[in-house]
């Protein structure tokens, strides 16, 4: 199952990106939880020291304050500020975004933040003081009460796009922020002038074995004269027939190419409206 | 080859978008010039062409990968929310809260209902017998108040006490959190097809049955609602307020309707995070009337006074505020 979700932007050119995994997102919420903690802890002392001096009654005050601050508006506050990350979303690289494309609404923010009471503290509750829950009712009831919670606490594991109960009210979904490296083109910088193919030549193979053969000779810079480069070199002059002429041609020389020719006839193909996904069945031997 | 070209071309600009994304995520949207934020969205709206463009012409899967990511992460600087606070601020108290509150009314009907069914059972098993006290008002929060105290004790916890000041903030900032917290649970709750949010409006009925009850029953009913009702009106309306858009939220996951589940969802959460937000400030003015105003002024007709104007306030902000013309 593919994790690359479109999302389509508002001036309506479809985006490519992909989901966050349960895994990323977890690792997350635990980094936030742990900084909650200490930032917790931090505020207090810092009260203590500075402020409570013959005033403790306002000190406590200081610190009820302060705490409910962090514990309800730590994650709706830095999702906002930080567009869609808190730190532990900026350590694992992941991000909150709108599902529809649009901008990230302050109402959203909050609501998919308001279920992690629902998914994330009570639950937490139920598996850390059972007694507290359940305290003043019968056994059984503590038991549904924790069977329904833990319901919802898994409920990003059983959905395709891992969305948990926040980003369903939310209208959110969380992705991981695309690394932004752009390469250098290899139909300009491998081309090689002497070497001709013939058009038939270049009408076997589509897009998808271009982009593998794009692929291996990203690869092949590091391993320019290994053997592999070579049966790859191998198998496509077979199947294109292709005979060397008089001067000799290393397998990475064809390899480069082969490429900028055979990316050029596809692309001539393309702008005519042509596009050829796949390569052509063999009339006879081995596919490559 | 003519991608080679559309590249060589528009490389130049591609790396400027790049270069500002770059430093918005780094450091923000300050720190980008007047004519660097100028040039951001001229910039983006470029790189989405040239990602159509290039999914149109192009075969090579880096330049396809890396259009696609810039574009992602040029689109996060732009629509990433924070608009400018005040005029979101302002609109937020004066159209989108009220509104919202409206939308809201059926469900906030069914959360006094509910309020109302608890408060009727308390009161009437009570009077019929008194020993169940204990069954409707756990201990620790009865604080000895119940049907064996004396009248003397009871009055004596509705009088004015001359608290130090500064207990009186920690008093009214306990009071805001406790209450907030309680609110926002019982919105989030309200997820789990409504049933924890209903609960929680039953229970919250009880209290107030059962203290309606047993001051009632000893002839002190007026000055205990003189002593409830100053912050007792905002803060049970913010609370039915949160309890009601924990209903609804509950109801769109349940009975979709024409919508979809996610888009049912998704509607309901956008009246959830209004409420939770507007509800938090009526959680503190609750907070602060009742933890200073309470304890300071004992007069029952100013208490009054209070209570009934207050409920007037709210009642006329969300039936008139944000109507349009």
């Amino acid at each position: 199952m593919s994790s690359l979700r479109g999302l389509e932007t508002p001036e309506g050119v479809p985006i490519q990106l992909e989901l966050a995994s349960v895994g990323d997102r977890l690792v997350a919420v635990m980094i936030d939880l742990m900084l909650m903690n200490v930032l917790g802890l931090v505020l207090f002392i810092i009260v203590m020291l500075t402020g409570a001096r013959g005033r403790l009654e306002l000190a406590a005050a200081v610190i009820l304050v302060a705490f409910f601050v962090v514990r309800c508006f730590y994650f709706p506050i830095l999702e906002l500020r930080w567009r869609g990350q808190t730190p532990g979303k900026r350590a694992t690289k992941i991000r909150v975004i709108s599902r529809t494309g649009g901008p990230l609404t302050a109402q959203a923010v909050v609501a998919r933040n308001l279920l992690r009471e629902l998914e994330l503290f009570q639950p937490l509750a139920i598996l850390l003081a059972p007694a507290a829950i359940s305290g003043g009712f019968p056994a059984w009831v503590g038991l549904i009460a924790g069977l329904w919670v833990l319901v919802f606490a898994v409920l990003p594991l059983v959905n395709r796009d891992h969305l948990r109960a926040g980003d369903l009210v939310g209208g959110t979904l969380v992705v991981r922020a695309p690394p932004m490296l752009l390469l250098d083109d290899l139909g300009a910088t491998r081309g090689q002038p002497g070497l001709q193919f013939r058009v038939e030549q270049l009408d076997i193979y589509g897009a998808y074995e271009l982009q593998t053969l794009e692929a291996v000779l990203r690869l092949g810079n590091t391993l320019e004269n290994s053997p592999a480069l070579a049966a790859v070199a191998e198998q496509i002059q077979k199947r294109i027939d292709w005979t060397p002429g008089t001067e000799r041609v290393s397998p990475f020389e064809f390899l480069g190419a082969f490429y900028a020719a055979q990316r050029a006839r596809l692309e001539q193909r393309l702008l005519l409206g042509e596009r050829r996904e796949r390569k052509r069945a063999a009339a006879s031997g081995t596919p490559t | 080859m003519p991608s080679v070209r559309f590249r060589q071309e528009r490389e130049a600009s591609w790396r400027t978008l790049e270069a500002l994304v770059d430093r918005v995520q780094r450091s923000g949207l300050r720190s980008l010039s007047a004519d660097e934020l100028a040039r951001l969205p001229v910039l983006y709206r470029a790189a989405l062409s040239s990602l159509s463009v290039a999914r149109a012409i192009a075969l090579d899967a880096a330049l396809l990968a890396y259009l696609n990511a810039l574009a992602a992460r040029a689109h996060v600087v732009l629509y990433g929310g924070r608009e400018p606070f005040a005029p979101a601020f302002r609109r937020f108290w004066v159209r989108t809260f009220p509104r919202t509150a409206r939308s809201l009314r059926w469900h906030f009907l069914v959360a006094i209902l509910l309020t109302g069914l608890g408060a009727t059972v308390a009161w009437r098993e009570l009077a019929r017998d008194p020993a169940r006290w204990s069954d409707f008002i756990p201990p620790a929060y009865a604080q000895g108040r119940g049907p064996d105290a004396s009248d003397a004790d009871l009055r004596s916890v509705l009088e004015q006490k001359d608290t130090p000041r500064s207990s009186l903030i920690k008093f009214s900032s306990f009071l805001f959190t406790h209450n907030a917290t309680i609110g926002l649970a019982s919105l989030g709750l309200g997820f789990a097809a409504g049933v924890p949010t209903a609960f929680l409006l039953l229970t919250n009925g009880l209290i107030v049955g059962a203290f309606g009850w047993l001051y009632g029953a000893r002839g002190l009913g007026p000055e205990f609602w003189a002593w409830t009702l100053p912050h007792g009106v905002t803060e049970i309306w913010a609370l039915l307020l949160c309890a009601a858009a924990g209903l609804r939220m509950g109801q769109a996951l349940v009975f979709p309707r024409r919508l979809s589940r996610l888009a049912s969802l998704r509607r309901a959460g956008e009246t959830a995070g209004v409420v939770a937000l507007g509800s938090v400030a009526m959680f503190l003015l609750a907070g602060l009337i009742e933890g200073v105003f309470r304890q300071t002024v004992g007069d029952p007709g100013i208490r009054w006074t209070v209570a009934g104007s207050t409920f007037v306030l709210w009642s006329v902000y969300f039936g008139l505020a944000g109507r349009s013309p």
